[in-house]
C-alpha cells in the first residue's frame, strides 16, 4: 500500500513509483534529459512529469503556469479520504495561485444586492455555526484524455478528483447576515487568483440564489482537519457538494449578490454542457443548446487493480474500489467478469455521507485461466447508473462510462 | 514604580505580540520545465502563447488538426483577450499544426 508520508527518501520514492506502476499507469520512467520522474497516462501523448509542489507529494503535472496537478490513481486505493498532500490542483489564470496570503488580514467581502454589506475575517466566520461535510470535488474535465474523438483542454486521466472532510460555515448563514435584497437572482464568487492581461475574463462563478441558500453550500476553511493547502484555496474556498469543481472557487474573497443571470466567460460559454438532459451528444458534433454544468453523474472505479493485473485461477482476491454520485448516495455496486453479461454485488464500505466516495469490496475467485476483464458499475439511490458505452461532448466533460480493468488469469 | 509597571506591561504586550503577529503564508512554486519545439514560427509562438501560460498547455494536447489549432488561437484572442495581430494567426496555426498536429504524427 502506498504510504501517505512524504517522499524524502529514495527508497520511499521508489516505493511510490513502483506502486504507481502497479496501480494505474502503463509506464513510468525517469527521463534523464529532464531529470524528472515521469508517468504515462494511458492515452496518446500521455507522458507527464511527477513534480513536488508546496504542501504536496509528487503529483502528475499537467501544466505549470498556471498549475494543474493530477492525483496519481494509486492514491484512491489508500482509503475513502484523499490526503491533502495528494489532492488535485486546478487553476485557470496566469496570476495564480497567490504565493503569499496573510490569514489575519484576509477578508471576504459580501456586497451587491444586500442591505448590509460585510467584510468578514476568518475569525468572524468561525463565530457562525460550524459544520463539516465529507464531499467529493471532481473537475468537470476529469478523464478528458480518454475522450474519443479527442478534444482540446486539460488532458487528464482519472485523477482530477478527490474526497475530503470540509469544515466551514453555511453560505446561507453568511448571506442572511447581509440581508438579501428583493429581486436578487444569483450569487457570484470571485477569488484572489487573477489574469495577467486586464481584459482576460477573471474567474468568476455564479450560483442561483436558491442553491446559494440551500444550507449545503459552504465557505470552507479546513480540509481533513487542517487549514486548506495554499494550492487548494487557502484560506477560504467555496464547497458545493455534489457539483463539479468549477464552482468551488478558491481563495474566495468576493461574494456579490446580483439581480440578473450572470453571463461572464466562465459561466457562458465556458463550463457548459449540451442542454439535453444527459449532457452528451453524437461524437464530433456541436450542441444546439447548452447549459451550465451541474451535478456529478454516477462513477465507480476499481482501485486495487489496474490494467496488466495478473490474478491466480481458483485463488480468492479481494478487489477494492470507490463509487460516488452527485449527492443521492450510492445504493449498489456491481462487478462483472464477462463483459457485462452477468453482474454480482460488491459489499459497500462505511457510509461517510451521500456526497462522499463510497468504498466497496468484492471477493473474486477467477475460475478460468486466460484474459481477465473486470467491469464495475454503480447505481445511486434514485436509480441513476453508468452507461456501458462511452459518451461524448465537445468539452470532454462528465465522463462516466463503466470502467474496465484488463489483465490475465494465470 | 507606576512607570515601571507600565513598562513591564508594555514589554509583556510587545512580547505577546511577537507570537500573535500575523505571519503571511508564502509558497514558492517549482520552475517551469516544458519548452516549445524549435522550428519555423517558434519565436512567434513563444512570444504570443507563453505570455500567459506555460508550454505544456500546448505540448500535452492531442494531435489537433490545423482547423482545431486555428479555433484555439482564435479563442485565445477573442475569449481570453490575447493580443494576437490578424497577420500572426496563420503563422501561429502553421507552427502549432506542424509541431503539435497530425502532420508530425511519428514525432514524439
Amino acid at each position: 500500500m502506498m504510504q501517505q508520508r512524504g517522499y524524502s527518501s529514495n527508497s520511499t520514492r521508489r516505493n511510490f513509483l513502483k506502486q504507481a506502476t502497479l496501480l494505474g499507469f502503463t509506464a513510468l520512467t525517469a527521463n534523464p534529459l529532464l531529470a524528472e520522474d515521469t508517468i504515462t497516462l494511458p492515452f496518446e501523448n500521455g507522458e507527464r512529469p511527477l513534480v513536488k509542489y508546496p504542501g504536496k507529494r509528487p503529483l502528475i503535472r499537467q501544466t505549470s503556469r498556471p498549475p494543474q496537478l493530477e492525483t496519481p490513481f494509486s492514491v484512491f486505493n489508500e482509503g475513502a479520504i484523499t490526503p491533502n498532500d495528494a489532492f488535485f490542483v486546478r487553476y485557470h489564470l496566469t496570476l495564480s495561485p497567490p504565493t503569499s496570503i496573510d490569514p489575519d488580514t484576509f477578508r471576504v467581502t459580501i456586497k451587491g444586492k444586500v442591505s448590509n454589506p460585510l467584510e468578514l475575517s476568518i475569525a468572524d466566520l468561525k463565530k457562525l455555526e460550524e459544520l463539516e461535510v465529507t464531499a467529493v470535488n471532481q473537475c468537470s474535465g476529469n478523464s478528458r484524455g480518454f475522450s474519443q474523438p479527442r478534444v482540446p483542454g486539460g488532458q487528464l486521466g482519472n485523477g482530477a478528483m478527490g474526497n475530503a472532510k470540509w469544515k466551514g460555515v453555511r453560505l446561507k448563514d453568511v448571506l442572511e447576515k447581509c440581508g438579501i435584497a428583493p429581486g436578487a437572482k444569483q450569487v457570484l464568487f470571485n477569488g484572489m487568483d487573477g489574469p495577467l492581461l486586464p481584459k482576460t475574463p477573471d474567474f468568476i462563478k455564479a450560483l442561483d440564489l436558491d442553491q446559494a441558500l440551500d444550507g449545503e453550500v459552504m465557505l470552507a476553511y479546513q480540509m481533513n482537519g487542517e487549514d486548506l493547502p495554499m494550492l487548494n484555496g487557502f484560506p477560504l474556498r467555496l464547497v458545493v457538494p455534489g457539483h463539479y469543481g468549477t464552482y468551488w472557487v478558491k481563495h474566495l474573497n468576493e461574494i456579490t449578490v446580483v439581480d440578473e443571470t450572470f453571463n461572464g466567460f466562465w459561466m457562458n460559454p465556458a463550463y457548459r454542457i449540451p442542454d439535453n438532459g444527459c449532457g452528451f451528444i453524437e461524437p464530433g458534433t456541436a450542441a444546439k443548446k447548452t447549459a451550465p454544468i451541474g451535478r456529478y453523474n454516477v462513477r465507480s472505479f476499481i482501485t486495487s487493480l489496474s490494467d496488466g493485473a495478473r490474478l491466480k485461477k481458483d485463488e480468492v482476491t479481494t478487489i477494492k474500489g470507490i463509487a460516488f454520485d452527485g449527492g443521492y448516495g450510492i445504493r449498489e455496486v456491481l462487478v462483472s467478469d464477462d463483459a457485462g453479461k452477468s453482474w454480482r454485488a460488491a459489499q459497500l464500505g462505511s457510509d461517510l455521507g451521500r456526497y462522499s466516495f463510497r468504498e466497496w469490496e468484492f471477493r473474486y475467485t477467477p475460475k478460468t485461466a486466460g484474459e481477465l476483464s473486470l467491469k464495475v458499475k454503480a447505481t445511486n439511490r434514485v436509480g441513476q447508473s453508468q452507461p456501458m458505452e462511452e459518451q461524448w461532448n465537445p468539452s470532454g466533460y462528465m465522463r462516466n462510462v463503466v470502467e474496465t480493468v484488463k489483465g490475465e488469469v494465470i | 514604580m507606576r512607570f515601571k509597571i507600565i513598562g513591564a506591561i508594555s514589554a509583556a504586550l510587545a512580547f505577546a505580540a511577537l507570537f500573535t503577529q500575523a505571519v503571511p503564508i508564502k509558497i514558492t512554486l517549482p520552475p517551469e520545465t516544458a519548452k516549445l519545439r524549435e522550428g519555423t514560427g517558434a519565436d512567434l509562438a513563444k512570444a504570443q502563447c507563453l505570455l500567459c501560460h506555460s508550454a505544456d498547455y500546448i505540448s500535452t494536447q492531442p494531435r489537433l488538426s490545423a482547423a482545431a489549432w486555428k479555433a484555439t488561437v482564435i479563442k485565445m484572442r477573442d475569449k481570453y483577450a490575447a493580443p494576437i495581430a490578424e497577420e500572426k494567426i496563420e503563422p501561429l496555426v502553421q507552427y502549432l499544426a506542424t509541431n503539435y498536429g497530425p502532420i508530425t504524427s511519428t514525432a514524439k
